[in-house]
């Protein structure tokens, strides 16, 4: 359906057809949205399966099928994509050697990664999954700054281990399922996985996963791939591909595998949780404007795994929300910081300051970046944060609500970094005088930054649409969760 | 028996071609004769094979074996296109026709051992296929250290052969036949019999070179020319992959657990003793040949699982896999060429700026081979994994075992992984001052990188392909 459009723009050669293909994307997604709102209106109220799916039989004999689907979630998942790879598109715009190839894995790339979101097949999912990943390699490999191969390596390996201990959850589904089917719906509806076996599997899938989406102690990735990396791609890194680790925990490993929660969720509850804090911590005494925000990542995507487990409905909505929101603002700072380090050739808290005065346009997108991370009410970031402390307030118990509490402070800790880097780079004397000479952004670049801000924007003033679009999608399958797990199954 | 015909057919053409042209001159017209030749095989042979016994029961075939067969002609098809550069060089062109002789005579010593029935046609079929072999590795006997790599692998093939028959000759003394049906119909699990699976598989294990079983096949790939150690790699191995499944399978079906966790041990050794020494290799041919001996602990995964799909899975493997690495050999075997005869890995250094297509094609054949996806190594690596532990409890502790073999195994295609990109980042992102300079291959480069190229991407993505297999390996 959709991703033969997606995959027929690999061929793209020159910045036209790419603004062309994301564009077209980018309408496509919206158009996606819109008609998937529609169809939901005329389907029962209490229930919202799966829709537009489609599905091809592959490997008949090993039962694995080409299908696809989306909800409420993986909807919201493209159209973030989609925004992305738009803005990304443009913040590239003056790559400079082998413009082509650049394109190319960049293309690849967000191809994985809609493949990945619309996927309801466990192979073809896990395929999407590693066609995404290593693009990410030659990018940073190649185009990156800094210690670029070693940032390239030691991403690239670690996401591999995860996908690692993917294969091994993806083969214990498959098997302990009754070995039919690899359709996760399907799967989940039978739901006669053994739960000694639910339980030996679900850290394989959760820790593959999670090392995407940078849980504690897997996330040393991060911040090297991210600091190393071209301004596009940390961009979509960031803003999507550490999604797809949450996207994976939420679909496949407590989806498929309710009975294992009671017995891991706890011991995931506390990564997540030393994530979150540490993740800001380690950002205060980050001097580098990218390692600031790669740890800040860490942080806010450790929230996301950190809502999911605390299975209210609530937290879950959250959970998407902030994979939304963070996205977007993520991708806005990645933007505005590798268009400064662009001009004033360094990231170094410590040699900038007073941009404001030189470079007003970027800086204000600086501050609305920093200021919908820290969680400015009117900004994306203040919805899906309020949305998951107040979901993961409602479990009762004293260990989720110790866990909630420290896991709030890291909102005055992100108060603390994001304003002090403001403080110092924008606001102080001008160490430099060749910062005099530096101009504002061009044209390209205030597409991408103004797209970017328009979003986080309606995100944090109009939430509720993207709110009604979710929940509609977690309903189910918390209700599908907390059946199989209160029936101890 | 249609492949072994058309087989001695195309020896004894080869042969008379070969005997009634003047050898002083460059015969331009043997190579694509000999092409043209092969594919004839392949093709006849291509369709499916009926079930069927001959020699009395001693010599079968059937529909998997016919498949695998066809994998090997397909492999030597290829190997065939790339010799020709290779063999129209000074030193090695007067000698063109035995090569093809030898290249005909290995590969149906290699069918005889796929189809045998009984282990002394079996034996007979292993000699035939390695002793032409050694001559083979020793081809270039005044270049390199081929010569050195043609004693090495003669004297690791008799030893091995000894070790064979002299766990065959305990079979013997148990079974008192030698006939497939025959000793598995009367197996025990006395110590006799397991002293004789354990020679016999270590007789087998040093044809495969798997751990701890390998140390002829590093000296061997780097010493004999390189369309030989593409032909060694793939095709030798393969055909031993295929009959130690097999007879495993058939005739050692009643001590399943023994060997099963013989293999274990094996796999497991393999995969990570290779991954840890091709790390550190520079030689690109060296490099290789620890990489193939990693690939062959993964194609023994597969005959873990002990069913039906254990056959689909390797042969499916051994196919992807004869398309990857003829893939790299064929690019390591074109850069040769016109780098002096140096296979150093610095070579690629910076080798994207001047060749850039031939550097595309090879990272895509280092993908397949460390199973990236959307190429044919992700699906057969998969399959692999997935005949490995079906039908296994994880709760129940051999079930936990065939788990956690497939886990070190999967650690280790991230290993894998690491130094396939060595080469990848070689030729992308380091700098030389003094890279290759630009070429342009021959049209047999292009062929057979053609169809390489094409095995790795539609192989895996068409699953027709799989299916055939496995409907073959059903029946």
């Amino acid at each position: 359906m959709l991703i033969g459009l997606w995959l027929s723009k690999n061929d793209n050669q020159v910045r036209g057809v790419m603004v062309t293909g994301a564009t077209a994307l980018l309408g496509l997604a919206i158009y996606l949205v819109f008609a998937f709102l529609e169809m939901r209106e005329t389907m029962p109220a209490d229930q919202y399966p799966m829709l537009f799916t489609y599905s091809a039989p592959w490997f008949k004999a090993l039962n694995i099928e080409y299908a696809i689907g989306v909800d409420g979630i993986s909807v919201v998942m493209i159209l973030l994509s989609a925004i992305i790879v738009f803005t990304g598109t443009f913040a590239s715009w003056q790559m400079e050697p082998m413009k082509k190839e650049y394109f190319l894995w960049f293309v690849l790339l967000s191809s994985g990664v809609f493949g990945f979101f619309i996927s309801v097949d466990l192979f073809t999912m896990f395929m999407f999954y590693e066609v995404a990943l290593i693009p990410m390699y030659l990018l940073i490999g190649v185009w990156g700054t800094g210690p670029k191969e070693y940032a390239a390596m030691k991403l690239t390996l670690m996401l591999m281990g995860g996908s690692a201990l993917l294969i091994i959850g993806i083969l214990g589904i498959y098997y302990f399922s009754g070995a039919t089917t690899m359709n996760i719906n399907e799967i989940a509806e039978m739901a006669n996985i053994p739960v000694e076996v639910q339980k030996i599997f679900f850290p394989f899938l959760f820790i593959g996963f999670g090392i995407l989406g940078a849980l504690f102690p897997f996330h040393t990735w991060s911040p090297d791939g991210h600091a190393s990396a071209p301004t596009a791609v940390s961009m979509l890194h960031a803003g999507v591909l550490m999604k797809l680790g949450g996207y994976g925990c939420f679909r496949i490993a407590m989806y498929l595998l309710p009975g294992a929660l009671d017995t891991w969720a706890p011991v995931f509850l506390v990564l997540t949780t030393i994530s979150v804090v540490y993740g800001a911590l380690s950002a205060c005494v980050q001097t580098d404007l990218k390692y600031i925000n790669a740890y800040s990542s860490v942080s806010h995507c450790g929230m996301v795994l950190f809502a999911l487990l605390m299975m209210t409905q609530t937290a879950i909505t959250g959970a998407v929300l902030q994979m939304l929101s963070h996205g977007l603002m993520t991708a806005l700072f990645f933007a505005v910081i590798g268009m400064i380090y662009h001009r004033a050739g360094t990231r170094d808290v410590r040699y900038l300051g007073g941009l404001m005065k030189v470079v007003p346009f970027l800086s204000v997108g600086y501050v609305v970046a920093g200021l919908a991370n820290l969680g400015l009410p009117g900004f994306s970031g203040f919805v899906a944060e309020m949305t998951i402390f107040v979901g993961s307030f409602q479990n009762a118990d004293t260990f989720h609500r110790v866990c909630t509490i420290v896991a709030c402070t890291s909102i005055v800790i992100t108060a603390v970094y994001i304003l002090r880097v403001v403080g110092k780079i924008l606001y102080q004397k001008i160490p430099n005088q060749e910062f005099y000479k530096l101009h504002d952004a061009t044209w390209d670049e205030r597409v991408a930054v103004i797209g970017l801000i328009a979003c986080v924007a309606g995100l944090g003033m109009f939430p509720l649409w993207a709110d009604e679009v979710i929940n509609g999608a977690v309903a189910p399958v918390i209700n599908h969760i907390s059946q199989l797990a209160v029936a101890g199954l | 028996m249609v492949p072994e015909v058309t087989l001695t057919l195309l020896l004894v053409i080869a042969f008379i071609a070969d005997f009634c042209s003047a050898k002083h001159t460059l015969r331009k017209w043997f190579n694509p004769l000999m092409f043209v030749l092969m594919l004839a095989h392949v093709l006849v042979n291509l369709g499916p094979t009926e079930a069927a016994t001959t020699f009395g029961g001693m010599y079968i075939t059937g529909p998997s074996i016919g498949v695998i067969k066809s994998i090997l002609a397909f492999g030597t098809l290829i190997v065939l296109i790339q010799a020709r550069e290779w063999l129209s060089r000074e030193d090695t062109a007067f000698k063109e026709g035995e090569f093809y002789m030898l290249v005909f005579s290995t590969l149906l010593g290699m069918n005889m051992m796929v189809s045998a029935n009984h282990f002394l046609l079996f034996f007979l079929g292993l000699e035939m296929a390695s002793v032409p072999m050694a001559c083979l590795v020793a081809f270039d006997k005044y270049r390199h250290n081929s010569a050195e790599a043609g004693a090495k692998f003669i004297l690791t093939a008799t030893f091995s052969s000894g070790v064979m028959l002299f766990g065959i000759s305990f079979l013997y003394g148990a079974a008192g036949t030698l006939y497939f049906d025959d000793v598995a119909a009367v197996m025990t699990t006395s110590p006799l019999t397991i002293m004789g699976l354990v020679f016999f598989f270590s007789g087998l294990g040093f044809k495969i070179s798997l751990v701890p079983f390998h140390f002829w096949t590093a000296d061997s790939y780097q010493g004999a020319p390189t369309t030989v150690t593409g032909y060694l790699s793939v095709v030798s191995k393969g055909a031993a992959a295929f009959t130690l499944c097999a007879i495993l399978m058939k005739v050692f079906a009643p001590v399943v657990e023994y060997w099963q966790y013989l293999l274990y041990i094996v796999i497991v050794l393999s995969i990570t003793v290779a991954n840890l020494f091709a790390i550190r290799q520079t030689d690109l041919k060296r490099f290789m040949a620890f990489s193939s001996i990693s690939q062959a602990g993964y194609i023994m995964l597969a005959v873990v699982g002990n069913s039906a799909m254990s056959v689909t899975a390797l042969s499916f493997y051994v196919l992807i896999y004869v398309a990857a690495n003829m893939a790299v050999f064929s690019i390591i075997s074109a850069v040769e060429e016109h780098n002096g005869g140096t296979v150093d890995m610095n070579s690629y250094d910076g080798l994207y700026k001047t060749n850039p297509r031939l550097s595309f094609l090879m990272t895509l054949a280092l993908f397949s081979l460390g199973g990236i996806p959307p190429f044919a190594g992700m699906f057969s690596k998969f399959f692999v994994f997935m005949a490995a532990v079906k039908g296994t409890d994880v709760t129940a502790t051999s079930g936990a075992l065939a788990y956690g073999v497939v886990f070190v195994a999967l650690v280790n295609t991230v290993v894998s992984l690491y130094y396939y990109l060595l080469i990848v980042k070689a030729m992308y992102i380091k700098r030389n001052d003094n890279p290759l300079p630009t070429f342009t291959s021959s049209v047999n480069t292009k062929l057979a990188l053609a169809l390489c190229i094409a095995g790795i991407v539609a192989f895996g993505v068409c699953s027709g392909v799989y299916e055939w297999i496995d409907t073959a390996s059903l029946m």
